[in-house]
């Protein structure tokens, strides 16, 4: 059923305060047991086309299944979109699909598609929106002319935009029901701002106000030459190229979405807290600016983050969860976006009571980022840690494909993650208590606690970080809850 | 129903075991096609080790399917299965600890303070008070001692230095699996790590392990409205079967479990007539089968423990469960079914795929898009498990304004037009060709693989009953469909459960306080 989802960073690393005697474990029958060299492996990339109009399409062959895949990312998200109609991209993405074409509706598009396993979706994301299809091999031309119908001729419907309406409405009043989906949310905010663009939510005023209207015009905004495609499968490359060319070619110009001027501002360093009385664990995070992926010390931040919240060893883990018991969940670091900075964050689910041991003891590992100094078994440790698994990054054709359409987005080069394995490789102690040093800074961390008020003893003041902070979560022009049926159902 | 060593992004188990039994269909070639890249091999200690080639790529996943999760812990010991699991990464005779000899010794001690301590606390005439104090503080110091030896989290440092992709482990009612992926050249690596915590665990850090495990329960269960409202409602609807148990454990006995309990049911279920090993990817069988031989036939060999026989008995009074929070409406309806050897295992996934399926589903169309009266509305089988007789249960998301009597009232409604009249061609074709088509899907993934292979070697002594359910599903019929839904779906057969929107008020109590040992 539901299971709350975790960020993958959660677990954790080496401790500080357990120090293992030198002449530990003489025997070591681990280490007895050879590791041959690893076989040879170059991943098939996929074939880069650019068409005349500045389409770009890449093409993955992967003849062990008989299916075809594409997807269609379209430059423009919901961080572009008008503060006033927040949840327009969100809706777009849902009522495009489901609205169908001007041929044939949405819900007989879905008959056809599903009478032959196949799938046709759109989706609204923070920085683009996606059109997506997949099929049997056998099935292949047509789910594809129908993508491309729905890319070029669709019919917004209203009533298909009022089901959407009723979904986001629905998912505006349930979301303080979850603990953390409510910390995730509202962490984000104390780090990027109220109001910004990466941080906005909807509410029923603001999906209220987009109409049909709102929706074609967003539409016509974006689809044109800036599309960037990749199509993977069991097809014959010629006729799948001169196929995509064919449909691609003629598509008229569009104008870039105008450039993004944010401004990002790492938070002060205070307190908050969300009563929340049907819990009794608190989520617990700490939270301050990331960076991006341009940034050269990315490669030493991502040796950091191993080292501070990133597995089993790691220091958040080894302490927060392995020697003191305080949690199941814990680990985080300091994120890297593509066009943005991320967040920086440490995660720590924990019982109410034990709210401030556990946050003190996440902090201090924070800060001893600072003050315990990197050994060369951490770094050695973290490097085995992240370029042993490196491969797992590129193992099959659809994650290489995935990660091309990903540096094509973006403007990264195409040799990005070989100079990143390269650049990990070569991290020294003096890199990382350099990168501790310009990216670690407590005062520049905010805490947020959402609990059961009630449980959580000693009290939040007692981390001695100032004034606690309540923060608000009312949703506006909620409904009013009242009891239920009370009954069970009549029959 | 899952829980597992830590907060990950694969599917729940009820989720991967529907998609898995919902699924197979394939041509013969592909069955032929895996003929001859997979061999299997049973030790002489009973473990059953089964290859699969897939050489795409330089790596390997691998899957250990214990046949044995919490519908095998004892009365008054919910929990167990999953704690012995948290065990299991803790290392070894030979892996995690500074010096075993001595490390033992210590841990024995833990034990016998443990044991004071409770003995105390249980006191019939009372506790006295100072004495437990006492006793608390010697348990205390026993773990201390204890914990001198230990090289914390050894194990899975050295598989994560080496690459493990993937670590976890998950412990359903049903079966417990544990899980990675790694580069091929660390196989011999893995086997050494894998076997040896398979057979020489140890009771390190389990009181520590416990707390955490108490934390799990607060995340998944105790602080999530619809997990608070499903423990409720599958303890209402049995009454005597352990599905009725709360699978991560009801607090008062997790917190109660000790390592002398974990260890035992380690020796009872983890023999090798329980356990089938299943790896997928760039292996060659040929090569490999000796040294994976060697290692895992150090695995004890036991008999096969006997089966939880206890059946729940037929259900003939309806039944309701809800509870009034300050949080968002839902709605949950249970009606009891047969287990995955139910010959019309096949007939309820027709059903759960007719009546969920997508955009075109009955009750997606039904619910939410004409009636709009919900957000998400599906049936889904076999829950909690499969192993024995489950429920074929269906929820709704009631939008705002609306009740959950109202998704009660529309769902019965779509019941019945099942039982009354048969389900299109249209809606039974498309049963079967997603079934299929899912199948394939699945079979470019080295871990989902691994994962079904070695599930379906453990259900029916053959992985090739992963592709020959296909038979059983091209066998289902429209006349099938209306005879389990008249069979089933009846009111004296029916558990409900759902959760009222309560105003804000000043009286209620914090919710999870059912004990929960702090």
């Amino acid at each position: 059923m539901k299971k709350l989802l975790i960020a993958k960073c959660v677990f954790g690393c080496a401790a500080v305060g357990l120090v293992i005697p030198a002449h530990a474990q003489e025997a070591k029958p681990w280490e007895k047991i050879p590791i041959p060299p690893l076989k040879e492996f170059k991943p098939k990339q996929p074939k880069r086309i650019e068409l005349n109009n500045g389409i770009v399409i890449f093409l993955q062959e992967d003849h062990e299944l008989p299916f075809v895949s594409g997807t269609i990312l379209i430059p423009g998200g919901a961080r572009d979109e008008d503060p006033a109609k927040t949840g327009l991209v969100d809706l777009y993405g849902q009522t495009w699909r489901t609205s169908g074409t001007a041929k044939m509706s949405g819900d007989q598009m879905d008959d056809l598609l599903e009478s032959k396993a196949a799938h046709i979706e759109t989706a609204g994301g923070l920085e683009s929106t996606s059109l997506t299809w997949d099929s049997l091999k056998g099935d292949a031309d047509r789910v594809f002319s129908l993508a491309m119908e729905l890319l070029l001729d669709p019919k917004f419907d209203a009533q298909k935009l009022q089901l959407a309406q009723q979904q986001a409405a629905n998912a505006i009043v349930r979301r303080n029901d979850d603990e953390a989906e409510i910390a995730g949310r509202e962490a984000a905010k104390l780090v990027y701002g109220h109001d910004s663009p990466y941080t906005r939510q909807p509410e029923l005023k603001t999906i209220g106000a987009v109409t049909l209207k709102d929706l074609e015009a967003w539409h016509d905004k974006t689809i044109g030459n800036r599309l960037l495609i990749g199509v993977s499968g069991d097809f014959d490359p010629v006729a799948m190229e001169a196929k995509l060319r064919a449909a691609f070619e003629t598509l008229p110009h569009v104008k870039a979405m105008p450039a993004r001027n944010d401004e990002f501002h790492a938070p002060k360093q205070a307190v908050y807290f969300i009563d929340k009385q049907d819990v009794n664990q608190s989520n617990v995070q700490i939270v301050g600016l990331g960076t991006d992926r341009h940034n050269p010390d990315v490669p030493a931040l991502a040796v950091m983050n191993d080292i501070l919240g990133g597995g089993f060893a790691s220091r958040l883990f080894q302490t927060v969860r392995t020697k003191l018991g305080l949690a199941y969940a814990v680990g985080g670091g300091t994120g890297f976006g593509y066009d943005h900075p991320a967040k920086f964050e440490v995660e720590v689910l924990t019982k109410s009571v034990s709210t401030v041991d556990a946050t003190k003891a996440a902090i201090k590992e924070i800060e001893g980022m600072n003050s315990q100094p990197f050994t060369d078994e951490e770094l050695k440790r973290a490097k085995d840690d992240i370029l042993n698994t490196f491969l797992f990054r590129y193992d099959t054709p659809d994650k290489v494909l995935g990660e091309r359409l990903r540096l094509e987005f973006y403007g990264y080069p195409a040799d990005y993650l070989e100079t990143y394995e390269a650049a990990l490789k070569k991290v020294t102690l003096a890199d990382l208590t350099a990168a501790a040093k310009k990216y670690i800074h407590s005062e520049q961390l905010a805490i947020l606690v959402v609990g059961n008020g009630a449980e959580i003893k000693p009290v939040l003041d007692a981390l001695q970080l100032g004034p606690v902070k309540p923060i608000d979560i009312a949703i506006p022009d909620a409904p009013k809850g009242g009891p239920g049926p009370g009954d069970g159902d009549q029959e | 129903m899952t829980t597992r060593l830590f907060p990950g992004l694969r599917e729940s188990a009820a989720v991967v075991l529907a998609v898995a039994l919902g699924a197979p269909l394939v041509h013969t070639q592909d069955l032929k096609s895996f003929e001859q890249r997979i061999t299997t091999k049973v030790l002489p200690n009973g473990l059953t080790l089964l290859i699969c080639e897939r050489p795409e790529a330089p790596v390997f996943s691998y899957e250990t399917f214990v046949d044995a999760g919490d519908v095998n812990d004892p009365s008054g010991e919910s929990g167990l299965a999953h704690m012995f699991e948290h065990l299991a990464f803790k290392g070894t005779t030979e892996i995690g600890t500074k010096d075993w000899p001595d490390e033992k010794v210590a841990l024995e001690k833990v034990e016998k303070a443990e044991q004071a301590y409770e003995a105390e606390k249980l006191n019939p005439q009372g506790s006295d008070k100072q004495k437990l104090g006492e006793l608390a503080a010697a348990f205390k110091q026993a773990q201390d001692e204890a914990e001198k030896y230990v090289v914390p989290n050894q194990f899975t440092e050295v598989a994560e230095r080496n690459g493990a992709e993937g670590l976890n482990a998950e412990t359903g009612l049903d079966d417990t699996q544990y899980y990675w992926s790694m580069p091929e050249n660390r196989l011999e690596l893995w086997a050494w790590l894998e076997s040896s915590r398979l057979t020489e665990t140890v009771p390190r850090e389990f009181y520590k392990e416990r707390d955490v495990v108490l934390e799990e329960r607060r995340m998944r269960t105790d602080s999530n409205p619809i997990g608070r409202l499903i423990e409720q409602f599958l303890a209402t609807a049995y009454v005597a079967h352990p599905y009725g148990r709360s699978s991560i454990g009801w607090p008062s006995e997790v917190s109660q479990i000790t390592a002398t309990e974990a260890m035992a049911f380690h020796k009872k279920f983890y023999v090798g007539s329980n356990l089938v090993v299943a790896v997928v990817g760039d292996v060659k069988a040929a090569e490999v089968m000796p040294m994976l031989e060697r290692y895992f036939s150090r695995v004890p060999a036991g008999p096969k423990p006997e089966n939880m026989t206890t059946v729940e008995p037929k259900q003939f009074a309806e039944k309701t469960v809800f509870v009034r929070e300050e949080t968002q409406p839902f709605y949950i309806e249970g009606y009891h079914r047969g287990s995955y050897k139910d010959p019309d295992d096949a007939v309820y996934d027709a059903i759960s795929d007719i009546m969920s399926n997508g955009r075109v589903s009955r009750l997606y169309r039904s619910l939410v898009r004409d009636l709009q009266i919900a957000a998400e509305a599906q049936g889904f089988s076999p829950f909690p498990g499969d192993k024995f007789p489950g429920l074929f249960a269906f929820y709704a998301v009631p939008l705002p304004g609306h009740t959950p009597q109202e998704m009660a009232t529309a769902i019965h409604k779509e019941i019945d037009k099942l039982k009354a009249a048969d389900v299109s061609d249209e809606e039974l074709g498309m049963y079967k060709t997603r079934t299929r088509a899912d199948l394939l899907r699945g079979l470019a993934d080295n871990q989902g693989l691994a994962q079904a292979l070695a599930e379906y070697q453990t259900r029916y002594g053959d992985w090739r009953e992963l592709f020959k359910q296909l038979d059983r599903v091209d066998k289902v019929t429209k006349a099938d469909i209306r005879r389990v839904a008249n069979q089933v779906f009846v009111p004296s057969n029916r558990t409900e459960g759902w959760i009222e929107t309560q105003a804000p008020a000043q009286d209620k109590a914090p919710a999870g306080t059912n004990g929960g040992a702090q």
